[in-house]
């Protein structure tokens, strides 16, 4: 989050001020892994987010907000994991060195927002972000239901309420949880212009001003890969993609520079 | 001095050949107590009981030992013989050296002997035996049967035409069931209605028949040839004794927008209304959760309209109580509505529905008189997809088991849809097929071979809507798996088949099993599908498990044929293996105290509690418990919870058990 | 048809998922939205493991499939028998690396986690330059995003210094103890 989705960091931090939060950085946090570790090593992939949550735990920390879906998703299974098998949590516990107790609580921003922001929402919203927005997803938010236990599996309504809160009308569109491409942003760019293309072309075509997502690898493959998805479908797709904390930082008021959204790729201006 | 009779079968080669059956007669003839013992190759054939009756006879038996096979399959036979002798038929108890001794161990010295020790335990017991006589109870001859579809219809009149009567009673404002919510029947298209209706008029005008509509049952007291219900007949705010059915006040009524239970919320209703043409009785109820004056003290339109003066507001719900010997239920089932189904858009989606939604589409009596029409546009699908298994044999959403009508259902939905939309275009996306019954192959391949209707086999992922048509994600398993993708106009689910609303709180008071998904228990799964645990409660048709029309009728029938069985005896005869609770002489009177801890645990409700009177005053001396011999299934459980030792079993009493064990611990 | 089970045991075993669940329904594969890309797809692939063979199940190991997979988890969200696919295909991938013999027409992808572990292992958090430069000299892409350069400079997306985790003897202890190497 310090280098291509850099804006999200920024986003988040820039909303705290409005709602009187106070965020910390973990110490000395490492990456989770993402697809690349448990693609390739089941113990790896549970060892990283393990290091970071015993991280938490060692300072203290009760709760941890963790802006992309992604590390969202790996955590949470971490904990999970390690909750159901003793001798796993055992093994994995020596490999990081680091004492573990799985007493962190683990919050993606939708429910850091509902949680912190959502009462005060309405009332500090100054600037009401009066559009059409096709909120999306992605898959690892809110799947799989039985560890995230977040929302609903089909047709999600979370973001859709925060939203709502902030003067936005959400639009029904179909593929609010289906996946964008994911890791293969790289290695099957053509692969992401084909799934991100359908995603940006259904909103679109339903009257979506805005796309309003909450992980950025979804924010890059929709964002970032646009030339691709635009040689895929064959037509120049304009509908912007911004960070659901950006959306609530315009709305209440906050500076649109330090919410980074000049760092889009898809211009931002039409808002 | 006892004189006992003991008979060791051969059954054959069953029990003889791994047991020495002449040395066991021999050493049991050597037990103390025991007048004659024989062995026989089969003591259940005549000879062989005519070998019994005639021991009995000569040596004066006083009881009977037979070691044969087990108690379960000939127990019942030989007391019959002995009571054909002149032998209380209780005085005559079973070894069971096959499944306990033949069946489960080799040849040897040890199987012989613990042959041998069976027979001197149950030696030793049966002196102890006392002559039981059988417990006879009245039986009121009536029936009442709970539901009134297809089952309960079927089950009434098979049981009236017997010459007995019967009480119905339906919780809707008219009988029918969702049989008369159909279009047509598989396998032959018949319109159901029309085989219905007249069916329903019978029961209506039988004069053995006593129908109660809009009716419930409140509770049910008593036991098998006595039972007591309580109905409570909701308030239908109309004096049907001056209804003639007009019909008027259902076309003054203003609120003609509550979505009809009848056509499955695809058409409106008024408040005060007749749920459907047919109706039977034909005269309207009125919903007081939607009626102006009931909600806002207005209107009154229909009493105003009403020719006879028949409506009649505020009247209490009236509870009435029946004696009946027999209970039937037939309660039927229900179907998942679409808003189950995440997948599928949460009910969200006007054009997609459920099976039972497309019956009313397709009936000529339904919202659109039998057109297909989609429900949000009117427009006619050209486009039409059937999902089956929706729901069911999906343990992901609790519902493992397969509701075993929706392939046949499938496909007449899609015959009917290219029977009425030429050059429609129709796909089932299905798993397997199942088509069990007689000509049900042939239906469906008729739908596929005669109505092309394409049949996919593969499941659909998920349905979205895009500029008024619906986007289905399947896919074409035979093809090695291939994504298949359809622009729908609509899309009918054939959900699952569930139990009716209700069913576990009838179930529970009525004292009947249910199982995991509310599914009245059957006693036996193969061989008592129509009775239940509870004696005297019966049950027929989908309220059991889902099932076709044919399966139900036949229930129904077979349920009747029970019922008339039981009310055509003046008395009915049980088994005397009940407990009781001693009685002593006074001041006593019992060792019962009354702590009435029998009566919490006793499953079958058989603890009364009877006071001990003092014969000149009439003052209550003590109150003790009193099992009711009619009720009783004896089981023992209340015997072995008594703190003080005062219930005992007949025929299998303290005395009698502890003899049996003292017999084979010291052989 | 062979009447052992082998091979799902094995993978019972290691994974807790039961192949025989699977009644072949195909609800996975009409939700994956790589269905179309794959060399085929997730219901497929399980029927392919049932049979229990080994030719099959080389088949598995060295198709694309589980390369493609994102573990998006839409099959498992929707699998009446509650298959868990995504954890099936993370245990395949790594037989697949064990016996090598990753289909090479995936081989990219499977270059690209190496070059996000290798980054990981140095820093303890993700490089992105260092990842794309690792991930060109393994594919030999070397223009492979060339053209995003400019535009991300411009709008600071790219950090050239790399941060490091301070305890980074702990990081490499951690990929010592599992992965062990990243060729």
């Amino acid at each position: 989050m310090q280098g291509t989705s850099r804006e999200y960091n920024e986003s988040v931090k820039a909303l705290a001020p409005f709602f009187d939060i106070e965020l910390t950085d973990i110490e000395d946090w490492n990456c989770c892994g993402a697809t690349a570790a448990h693609s390739v090593n089941k113990n790896l992939s549970l060892a990283l987010p393990a290091r970071i949550l015993a991280l938490a735990e060692e300072q203290g920390m009760k709760e941890i907000v963790v802006p992309c879906a992604s590390c969202f998703n790996r955590l949470s299974v971490t904990q999970y994991e390690l909750a159901q098998d003793n001798e796993l949590r055992k093994k994995i516990t020596e490999t990081i060195d680091m004492p573990y107790e799985g007493t962190v609580k683990i919050l993606n921003v939708v429910q850091f927002i509902d949680q912190y922001i959502k009462d005060k929402l309405i009332e500090k919203t100054v600037k009401p972000f009066d559009y059409k927005v096709a909120c999306y997803y992605g898959c690892l938010l809110v799947r799989p239901h039985k560890i995230l236990k977040f929302d609903r599996v089909e047709d999600p309504t979370s973001m859709d309420e925060l939203m709502k809160m902030i003067g936005s009308t959400p639009i029904e569109w179909g593929f609010k949880t289906e996946c964008c491409g994911a890791g293969l942003s790289v290695s099957r760019t053509d692969l992401v212009a084909k799934l991100s293309g359908n995603i940006v072309k259904d909103a679109a075509d339903r009257g979506a001003e805005a796309i309003i997502v909450a992980c950025p690898m979804c924010h890059s493959n929709l964002d970032m890969r646009r030339p691709e998805i635009n040689k895929y479908l064959k037509e120049d797709v304009t509908v912007p993609v911004i960070y659901l904390t950006q959306a609530i930082g315009l709305a209440v008021g906050a500076d649109p520079s330090k919410l980074g959204l000049q760092r889009h790729f898809v211009k931002v201006t039409t808002l | 001095m006892s004189k006992i009779g003991v008979f060791i079968c051969h059954c054959g080669e069953n029990i003889s050949a791994t047991v020495d059956c002449e040395r066991v007669a021999q050493e049991a003839s050597r037990l103390e107590g025991v007048e004659f013992a024989t062995d026989y190759k089969y003591m259940c054939s005549d000879p062989g009981q005519t070998l019994i009756k005639n021991a009995i006879k000569e040596h004066h038996l006083d009881g009977v030992v037979v070691g044969s096979c087990s108690p379960r399959m000939h127990e019942a036979t030989f007391r019959k013989t002995c009571a054909e002798a002149g032998l209380n038929p209780y005085m005559c108890e079973i070894a069971n050296l096959r499944e306990h001794v033949s069946w489960v161990h080799e040849k040897g010295e040890a199987t012989t002997r613990k042959a041998i020790q069976i027979v001197t335990g149950l030696v030793s017991k049966v002196q102890r035996n006392k002559p039981l006589n059988t417990i006879k109870v009245p039986v009121t001859k009536c029936a009442l049967v709970i539901g009134g579809g297809i089952a309960g219809i079927q089950t009434a009149l098979d049981i009236a035409n017997c010459g007995q009567k019967v009480i119905m009673i339906e919780k809707s404002p008219s009988i029918g069931g969702h049989m008369s919510q159909l279009s047509e029947t598989f396998p032959t298209l018949d319109c159901s209605q029309c085989i219905l209706t007249p069916r329903m008029v019978e029961v209506a005008q039988h004069p053995n028949i006593t129908l109660y509509t809009y009716a419930e049952l409140d509770k049910l007291e008593g036991f098998v040839g006595n039972f007591k219900a309580t109905i409570r007949l909701k308030a239908k705010s109309i004096d049907y004794s001056k209804c003639t059915g007009c019909g008027l006040c259902t076309t003054k009524c203003p609120n003609k927008k509550i979505p009809s239970e009848f056509n499955e919320g695809l058409g409106m209703r008024t408040a005060i209304y007749v749920p459907f043409p047919q109706a039977v009785p034909n005269k309207p109820v009125i919903d007081k959760e939607n009626c102006l004056y009931y909600q806002k003290g207005k209107c009154k339109i229909c009493s105003k309209s009403c020719p006879t003066g028949a409506i009649e507001y505020d009247k209490p719900d009236e509870l009435i109580t029946i004696e009946v010997g027999a209970v039937v239920v037939t309660t039927g089932f229900n179907v998942l509505r679409t808003d189950f189904f995440p997948e599928y858009g949460y009910g969200k989606y006007k054009d997609v529905i459920t099976g039972l939604q497309f019956e009313r589409l397709a009936s000529a009596s339904g919202p659109t008189l039998g057109e297909i029409r989609r429900p949000s546009d009117g427009k006619i699908p050209q486009k039409i997809v059937f999902i089956a298994c929706c729901g069911s044999r999906d343990p992901a959403k609790g519902i493992p088991y397969c509701s075993k009508i929706c392939c046949m259902y499938t496909a007449k939905h899609a015959m009917l849809y290219q029977h009425k939309v030429h050059g429609g275009d129709s796909t089932v996306f299905y798993m397997d097929i199942r088509a069990g019954g007689k000509n049900y192959e042939e239906f469906v391949r008729r739908a596929i071979e005669e109505d092309h209707v394409n049949y996919v086999r593969g499941r659909v992922a998920r349905v979205y809507e895009k500029d008024g048509k619906l986007i289905v994600k399947g896919v074409d398993t035979l093809l090695g798996a291939e994504p298949v993708e359809i622009e729908a106009d609509m899309v009918v689910l054939a959900t699952a088949g569930v139990a009716s609303k209700g069913a576990e709180e009838l179930a529970q008071k009525m004292h009947i099993s249910y199982d995991p998904y509310h599914f009245f228990a059957e006693a036996h799964p193969k061989l008592k599908p129509v009775e239940t645990n509870t004696a005297g409660i019966f049950l027929a048709g989908a309220c059991q498990a889902p099932k076709d029309i044919p399966e139900t009728v036949a229930a129904a029938s077979g349920a009747a044929v029970k019922v008339v069985s039981l009310l055509s005896q003046e008395n009915l005869v049980r088994e005397p293996i009940v407990a009781v609770v001693n009685r002593c002489a006074p001041p006593l009177f019992s060792t019962c105290v009354g702590c009435f801890m029998c009566e919490t645990i006793c499953p079958y409700h058989a603890i009364e509690h009877e006071e001990i009177k003092d014969r000149k005053t009439g003052a209550v001396i003590k109150t003790i418990a009193k099992i009711n011999p009619g009720l009783c299934q004896g089981c023992g459980t209340c015997v072995s919870f008594c703190r003080s030792k005062s219930i005992d079993l007949e025929g299998y009493t303290n005395e009698e058990m502890y003899t049996e064990v003292m017999a084979l611990l010291n052989h | 048809m062979t009447t052992n089970h082998a091979i799902t045991s094995r993978i019972q075993q290691a994974t807790e998922v039961d192949v025989d669940l699977c009644y072949q329904c195909g609800k996975c594969t009409a939700g994956c939205v790589l269905a179309d890309d794959m060399e085929f797809p997730s219901s497929y692939l399980i029927r392919l493991l049932q049979t229990n063979k080994e030719e099959n199940y080389n088949k598995v190991l060295q198709s694309n499939t589980i390369w493609l997979c994102l573990n998006c988890e839409n099959c498992i969200g929707r699998c009446p028998k509650e298959v868990d696919i995504p954890r099936l295909m993370d245990y395949l991938r790594t037989e697949s690396i064990k016996r090598k013999c990753v289909s090479p027409n995936a081989k990219p992808i499977l270059s690209f986690h190496k070059s996000f572990l290798n980054s990981i292992r140095n820093t303890g958090k993700l490089n992105e330059i260092n990842l794309i430069a690792e991930f060109k000299l393994r594919t030999m892409r070397l223009w492979q995003d060339v053209k995003l350069v400019p535009s991300m400079l411009v709008k600071g997306k790219l950090k050239f210094l790399p941060e490091t985790v301070k305890n980074r003897k702990n990081i490499i202890r951690i990929f010592n103890r599992t992965i062990k190497n990243t060729k």
